[in-house]
C-alpha cells in the first residue's frame, strides 16, 4: 500500500492542541484542519429533512400505501406459559375481508424445547403465534379476536428474584442460544452454563478479562464500598412503532421497513426465504426512533412476508402500542452487587461487580464494561447473569447495559468520595485518567457553577435542592463494511448513496455536510440518497458507529470524485490538477487567480454523465485496538444534575443538567446537540418515571400505553445545556465518532447523585418515585 | 372493533327514549345490544377500544342544545350544563372568581386536548381507574369477575390505588374535578324518561363500592345528567385545590384535596375537605373537617386535620407512601386559606 505522511491537529483545542504525523494510505484526502478553520464541518447546520418532517411531507413505513396492500394483525399469546393443543381459525377465515392467516408453526430450532405439537412452546404473553391479512386493520384485529388459541398452561416466573430460587418454574429446560443484544459485556456466554433460569456469568469483554486479584486488592483497601443497586426494566416507546410492509413481486421482495439497520433486515430476510441478497430490496427513508431496538426483521418482517407471499399483494403490519411494549424490546432490569475498595488517599485497589438481570426469554441482560474501564484500577472482576423469565426478550437500548451499570458505579463512586471526604468532582480528578473527561470536568463545573453545591441533605425547608454529577465512557467502534457512493452528475448535481439509513440522528445531514465541505459546494447543492440496500452497504445504526464509520468513505468519495472532476478541468486549463480547487461552487487555480470556472459548468466536461466513486471505510490511521474495529481512544461524558425534591410529598424535579461530551470532531453543533438533549431526556425518564409493571400473578404487563408508561413531557425537561470538547485524535479523514448512545449513560446517575445531595438519603434504586422518596425518608409506615 | 350505530340525539327527552344501558350497566352484563350515551366521547371510547364493551348504539349527546350554558348568580350560585367542556370552565371567569378550589381543580385535570373534549357530565360519570379494571385480560369484581387482582398482598400491582373505603374494590375514581365539586357541596341535576327531575348532592351520587360493585354513581340507564349546580359561596368562605403528581405535564392524582372553609377572622367557622384519588369515590374527610371547625387554621391546626383524616387510612401492599403524601397537602391546602 502505498502511503505518504500527514501532520494532523491532536488533543483538545485550548487545552492541549498539537499535531501529530501520520502516514496514511496515499489515496486518501489531505488532512482537515480543526473546525474553527473549516466552512461547513462543525458547524450549526440545518437538517435537511428538518421541512419535510415538520409539514408532513416524510413518510414514514407506516404511512406507505401500495396498490391492493392488505393491512395485518399478529395473534399474540395471552398466557405466559403454555404448550399449545390447537388453533382454531375456522370462525376468522370465513370472516368477509380476511385473505389469509398465517400460523406460526414448531420448527423445532436450535434451542427450543423438545416439543412434538404442532406449535411452539408459548414462553410470554404476546409471544406471536401467527397473523392475519385483510382488507383493513379493524377487519384483521377483528379476525384476530376470532382465533381461538387451546392451551395448556405451565407454571410461570416473572419476577426476577423469584426467578433466581432453585424450585421456580422453569422457563427453558435447555440451553438456549436466542441471543438478545440487551446488554453485552462483548463476550457474551452462550446460555449453556448455569443451574435453571440463571444463565452465565460473562466474566470478560472485548476490553478484555478479570484483572490482577480481587482478594489482594481488598486487603490492601483502607475503606470499602459494598452495594447493591437495582434499575428496571424499560421499554424503547419509539414514536414509530416496529413494522415493515411486504410486497413479495414474483422477481423481487420489496421491504419498506421501520429499521435501524436495512442491510441487516435484507439479509435475514434473504436468508430466512432462501433468496439472493440481489432479490431482497429494503428502503428505510425516515424513521421515526429505534433506540437500539430495531436491527433486525423480528417476527412481522417474516410474517408480513408470508402474509404477501400467500395472497400475492403487499401487505402492511405495523404493531400497536400494547404489542410494542410487550414483545418489541426492553432495557433488561438489573440487581448489581458493587464491592469497590480504595486507600486512604482514594487510589482504587479494587473492584469486584456481579450482576443479575433478565431479558425475559431472551440472554443479553448484562450491565456492560462502564466499571471495567471507567477507571483504571488494577483489581477488577465482574460476573454478570442472565435471568431467564417469561416475559419478552430484551433487545438493545441506547448504550446496552452501560445505563444499568453507570446507575451503579457512578453512585459507589460518590459513596466512596464522601467516605473519603472528598468533593465527587475531585475526586473523580483523582482517579480518572481520561483527559478529554478531566476538560470536561473543568468546563461543565463552571457553566454548572458546581461549587454551590451543599453538604448531603443540609437544606432547610420542605423543598430541598441537590446537586450531582456522573460519568461515562463508550467505546469507539466503527463498521469495516461500510460504503458509500458519491456521484457527480453532468448538470453540476451531487448524489450520495448508501444502505445507511438516518434514524432521526441526522445521518443524511452530517453526509451532505461532508460531501459539501470536500467539494466546495453548499449543503443544498447535495443529494442523499439513502436506507436502501440497492445501494452500497452501510453500517447498522448501532452501537454509536455511524458517524464514524461512514463519514470517511464519503469524504473519500467525494475526494475522489471531485479529483477526477479537476484533473478534466486541468486538461482544459492546461496545467496540473493538483493547482485547482472548488471554493464557493467554482473551480478555480492556486497559480492562476484568473482562472475560475463554477462547479456547473466543469461537470459539463464529462464524457460520461456522472463521474461515479464507491469508497469503503478503511482501517484507521495507526490502526485499531481490536482489528475488527475497535477504534483507540473512548467517547467521554460528564453530566451535572440539579434537582429539587419536596421532602413532604416525594415529589422530586430535575431543574437542571449540564452535559459535556466529545465525540472526535464535532460534525453539526445542532445535531449534536439534539441528540444529546434526546440522551439526557432519556436518562432522566429512566431515572424517575419509566417501568415495566408487569403483574406477577397473570404474567401481563399492566402500563403498557403512552399513558401509565410514564415518559417525560414538556414540564418534566429540564434546562439542558450541552458543553461539547473538540478532540482530535489523527485517527481518519473526518475524525469523527458519533453521540447517541454517550449521551444517555451518566443521566440517571448524576440524577441519583443529585436526590442524594439534596435530601441526605440515596436511593439504590430507579426508579426514583414519591413512594421511593417517602419510604427512604422514613415517612411511610 | 365491533359495528355499532350512531344516533344523533335532538332532545333530552329523544335521547332518554334511546337508551338502554348506562356503560356501568354494560360492563357488567355485556349483553352486546347496548344504546349508551356519549358525550365528548372520551371515557366511553376507551371501552370500546379496548373491547371491554360492545354498544349496538352510541347516542351522541353531545349537540343536544341548551345542555352547554354556564350561568352564575350571587344569590343562587352556579349552574354549569352536563355539556360545558372542561375547557370551557376553566376560561370561566364567574368559576375562578367564586370558586377558585374548582378552577384549580379543572386546570390540573387531565391535559388541554383531553379539556377541549371532555364534558363535565361525562367525567363525573366517568368510570373509575385501575389498570386491571381497564384490562381485558383481568376478569375483576367490578366487571363480575371472581376477584381483585389489585389488592393481592403479592401480586398486586397497587401502587397508585385506593388507601380509603378500598375494602371491596381498590381502584380510584378519576374525576378529579368532583372532588373540588363535591367540596363546594355541588348537586347534580339528574331527568329520567318520565321527564322527572331530581336534584342529588354529590355526597350521594357517588355510590361506594360497598353499597354496588358495579357502579360508582346512582345514575341508572333511563336517567340523564343536566346541569350541576352549586350553591353561592358566603361572602367569608375561601378555598383553595391541590393535586399531587408524579409528572406535571400531565398525570393522574396521586392524592389530590379540595378546602372550602368559610371563615371568620383567623378561624375556621365550617370546613368542607374532599379527598380525590383516595377512595373508590371522591371522599369527604369528616375527620378533617370536624378537626378545623371552630379552630384557628394554623400550622398545628391543619396538622392535626391533616393526622385525622388520614386514621381511616388502610394502605395496601405498595400505596403507604399515600399517607404521607396526603398529609402533606391537606394541610398545604388548608394553610392557603387565609
Ligand atoms: C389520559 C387521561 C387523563 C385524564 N386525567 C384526568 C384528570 O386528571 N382529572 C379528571 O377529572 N379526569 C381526567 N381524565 C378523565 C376525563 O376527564 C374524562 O374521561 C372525561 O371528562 C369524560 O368526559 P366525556 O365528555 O368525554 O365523557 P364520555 O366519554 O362521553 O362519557 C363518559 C361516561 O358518562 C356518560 N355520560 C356522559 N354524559 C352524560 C350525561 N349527561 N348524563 C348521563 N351520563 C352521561 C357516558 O355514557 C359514559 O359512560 C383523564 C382522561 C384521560 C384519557
Amino acid at each position: 500500500m502505498d502511503t505518504r505522511k500527514e501532520k494532523f491537529p491532536y488533543g483538545i483545542p485550548g487545552h492541549n492542541l498539537s499535531e501529530i504525523e501520520r502516514e496514511i494510505p496515499i489515496e486518501e484526502p489531505p488532512v482537515w484542519p480543526i473546525n474553527d478553520k473549516l466552512k461547513i464541518i462543525g458547524k450549526r447546520v440545518n437538517r435537511i429533512d428538518a421541512v419535510d418532517k415538520v409539514t408532513g411531507k416524510a413518510k414514514y413505513t407506516s404511512d406507505m400505501k401500495l396498490p391492493g396492500m392488505l393491512y395485518a394483525k399478529m395473534l399474540r399469546s395471552k398466557v405466559p406459559h403454555a404448550a399449545i393443543k390447537s388453533i382454531d381459525i375456522s370462525e376468522a377465515k370465513s370472516l368477509a375481508g380476511v385473505h389469509a392467516i398465517y400460523l406460526i408453526e414448531n420448527t423445532q430450532k436450535e434451542g427450543e424445547e423438545k416439543n412434538n405439537g404442532k406449535f411452539p412452546m408459548v414462553k410470554y404473553v404476546g409471544q406471536p403465534l401467527g397473523g392475519v391479512a385483510a382488507d383493513s386493520l379493524e377487519i384483521a384485529k377483528d379476525a384476530i379476536s376470532l382465533i381461538k388459541v387451546n392451551y395448556e398452561e405451565k407454571p410461570f416466573v416473572i419476577d426476577l428474584e423469584a426467578a433466581m430460587e432453585m424450585d421456580a418454574p422453569i422457563v427453558f429446560d435447555v440451553p438456549i442460544t436466542r441471543q438478545a443484544d440487551g446488554g453485552d459485556v462483548g463476550e457474551v456466554h452462550d446460555g449453556s452454563k448455569g443451574q435453571g433460569n440463571v444463565r452465565g456469568p460473562s466474566t470478560s469483554s472485548f476490553f478484555g478479562g478479570p484483572r490482577g486479584d480481587l482478594e489482594q486488592g481488598f486487603n490492601e483497601a483502607d475503606i470499602i464500598v459494598e452495594k447493591t443497586y437495582r434499575t428496571q426494566v424499560q421499554t424503547h416507546m419509539p414514536l414509530e412503532t416496529h413494522g415493515v410492509v411486504v410486497d413479495w413481486r414474483p422477481d423481487m421482495m420489496m421491504v419498506y421497513a421501520s429499521t435501524q439497520n436495512t442491510n441487516a433486515v435484507r439479509n435475514e430476510m434473504a436468508s430466512i426465504f432462501g433468496l439472493p441478497k440481489s432479490k431482497v430490496r429494503v428502503v428505510c427513508d425516515f424513521m421515526g426512533g429505534g433506540f437500539g431496538a430495531k436491527h433486525s426483521a423480528g417476527s412481522f418482517g417474516p410474517m408480513a412476508a408470508n402474509l404477501s407471499k400467500k395472497t400475492g399483494r403487499p401487505v402492511w403490519l405495523m404493531m400497536d402500542r400494547q404489542e410494542e411494549h410487550i414483545a418489541e424490546g426492553n432495557r433488561p432490569n438489573s440487581i448489581q452487587y458493587l464491592k469497590i475498595g480504595a486507600k486512604k488517599n482514594g487510589t482504587l485497589t479494587a473492584i469486584q461487580q456481579r450482576s443479575h438481570g433478565t431479558a425475559g426469554v431472551g440472554l443479553g441482560a448484562g450491565v456492560g464494561r462502564i466499571a471495567q474501564v471507567l477507571y483504571p484500577c488494577p483489581n477488577f472482576a465482574t460476573e454478570q447473569y442472565d435471568v431467564l423469565t417469561n416475559a419478552g426478550p430484551g433487545a438493545a437500548w441506547r448504550a446496552p447495559g452501560n445505563v444499568q451499570g453507570a446507575f451503579g458505579l457512578e453512585q459507589a463512586i460518590d459513596e466512596m468520595a464522601e467516605k473519603l471526604n472528598m468533593d465527587p468532582l475531585k475526586y473523580r480528578d483523582l482517579i480518572d485518567k481520561s483527559e478529554v473527561r478531566k476538560i470536561e470536568r473543568q468546563r461543565g463545573a463552571k457553566l454548572f457553577n458546581w461549587s454551590r453545591r451543599q453538604p448531603a441533605g443540609s437544606g432547610k425547608g420542605l423543598v430541598k435542592k441537590g446537586l450531582g454529577v456522573g460519568q461515562s465512557t463508550w467505546p469507539r467502534f466503527v463498521t469495516l463494511d461500510s460504503s458509500v457512493e458519491v456521484k457527480i452528475h453532468n448538470d453540476g448535481g451531487v448524489e450520495i448513496r448508501s444502505s445507511v439509513q438516518d434514524i432521526g440522528t441526522g445521518t443524511k445531514t452530517i453526509l451532505a455536510q461532508v460531501v459539501a465541505e470536500e467539494l466546495g459546494l453548499q449543503v443544498n447543492d447535495i443529494t442523499v440518497n439513502i436506507g436502501d440496500t440497492f445501494f452500497p452497504v452501510g453500517p447498522g445504526s448501532g452501537g454509536s458507529v455511524v458517524t464514524g464509520s461512514i463519514t470517511p468513505p464519503t469524504r473519500n468519495a467525494a475526494f475522489e470524485a471531485k479529483t477526477a472532476l479537476l484533473k478534466l478541468v486541468a486538461k482544459k486549463w492546461e496545467t496540473d490538477s493538483s493547482e485547482l480547487f472548488i471554493e464557493n461552487g467554482q473551480v478555480g487555480s492556486k497559480k492562476d487567480a484568473n482562472l475560475k470556472m463554477p462547479f456547473k459548468e466543469a461537470t459539463k466536461l464529462m464524457r460520461t454523465s456522472q463521474i461515479s466513486k464507491i469508497a469503503s471505510r478503511s482501517d484507521d490511521y495507526g490502526g485499531f485496538q481490536q482489528p475488527w474495529g475497535l477504534a483507540y481512544g473512548d467517547l467521554g461524558s460528564v453530566q451535572f444534575a440539579e434537582v429539587s425534591v419536596n421532602t413532604d410529598t416525594g415529589f422530586v424535579k430535575v431543574d437542571k443538567i449540564v452535559a459535556a461530551h466529545s465525540c472526535g470532531r464535532p460534525l453539526n453543533i445542532g445535531q449534536l446537540e439534539s441528540q444529546i438533549n434526546g440522551g439526557v431526556i432519556q436518562g432522566i425518564s429512566y431515572a424517575l418515571y419509566e417501568n415495566r409493571i408487569m403483574d406477577t400473578g397473570t404474567g401481563h404487563m399492566m402500563n403498557a400505553n403512552v399513558d401509565q408508561y410514564k415518559v417525560p413531557y414538556s414540564m418534566e425537561i429540564p434546562e439542558i445545556e450541552t458543553l461539547i470538547v473538540e478532540e482530535y485524535s489523527a485517527l481518519s479523514s473526518t475524525d469523527a465518532y458519533g453521540i447517541g448512545e454517550p449521551a444517555n449513560i451518566a443521566t440517571a446517575a448524576a440524577v441519583a447523585n443529585a436526590v442524594y445531595n439534596a435530601i441526605g438519603v440515596r436511593l439504590h434504586e430507579i426508579p426514583i418515585t414519591p413512594s421511593s422518596i417517602l419510604k427512604a425518608l422514613n415517612k411511610v409506615s | 372493533m365491533n359495528k355499532f350505530s350512531w344516533y344523533e340525539a335532538t332532545s333530552i327527552e329523544d335521547a332518554l327514549q334511546q337508551v338502554n344501558k348506562t356503560v356501568s350497566e354494560e360492563l357488567y352484563q355485556s349483553t352486546n345490544n347496548a344504546a349508551v350515551f356519549k358525550s365528548g366521547g372520551i371515557d366511553v371510547f376507551d371501552w370500546v377500544k379496548e373491547g371491554l364493551i360492545n354498544p349496538q348504539k352510541i347516542i351522541n349527546i353531545r349537540n343536544i342544545p341548551g345542555l352547554d350554558v354556564i350561568s352564575y348568580d350571587a344569590k343562587d350560585g352556579l349552574r354549569i350544563g352536563s355539556n360545558v367542556t372542561l375547557a370551557e370552565m376553566a376560561s370561566n371567569s364567574d368559576i375562578k372568581n367564586h370558586y377558585l378550589a374548582l378552577h384549580q381543580a379543572i386546570n390540573h385535570a387531565a391535559t388541554p386536548q383531553l379539556r377541549n373534549m371532555s364534558t363535565l357530565g361525562g367525567n363525573i360519570a366517568q368510570r373509575n381507574r385501575c389498570w386491571y379494571f381497564r384490562s381485558a385480560d383481568h376478569q375483576c369484581f367490578r366487571k363480575s369477575g371472581d376477584r381483585c387482582f389489585a389488592r393481592h398482598s403479592e401480586t398486586g400491582e397497587n401502587e397508585n390505588h385506593a388507601i380509603i373505603d378500598n375494602g371491596s374494590c381498590v381502584s380510584l375514581h378519576a374525576s378529579s374535578i368532583s372532588t373540588a365539586l363535591m367540596a363546594f357541596n355541588a348537586s347534580v341535576v339528574i331527568v329520567n324518561s318520565k321527564g322527572e327531575k331530581k336534584k342529588v348532592l354529590m355526597d350521594d351520587f357517588f355510590v361506594s363500592a360497598g353499597q354496588d360493585i358495579a357502579m360508582e354513581t346512582i345514575l341508572q340507564a333511563k336517567e340523564i345528567i343536566t346541569e350541576i349546580v352549586l350553591p353561592a359561596p358566603s361572602k367569608n368562605t375561601k378555598s383553595y385545590y391541590i393535586k399531587q403528581v408524579a409528572r406535571e405535564s400531565y398525570d393522574w392524582s396521586l392524592g389530590d384535596v379540595a378546602v372550602v372553609i368559610e371563615t371568620s377572622g383567623d378561624t375556621c367557622k365550617s370546613a368542607s375537605i374532599v379527598l380525590g384519588a383516595a377512595a373508590p369515590v371522591p371522599y369527604r374527610s369528616v375527620q378533617a373537617q370536624q378537626a378545623m371547625e371552630k379552630k384557628s387554621i394554623n400550622n398545628t391546626n391543619a396538622m392535626a386535620a391533616a393526622e385525622a383524616a388520614m386514621s381511616v387510612a388502610r394502605p395496601l401492599s405498595k400505596n403507604g407512601y399515600k399517607v404521607p403524601l396526603f398529609k402533606s397537602i391537606i394541610s398545604e391546602a388548608i394553610l392557603k386559606i387565609t
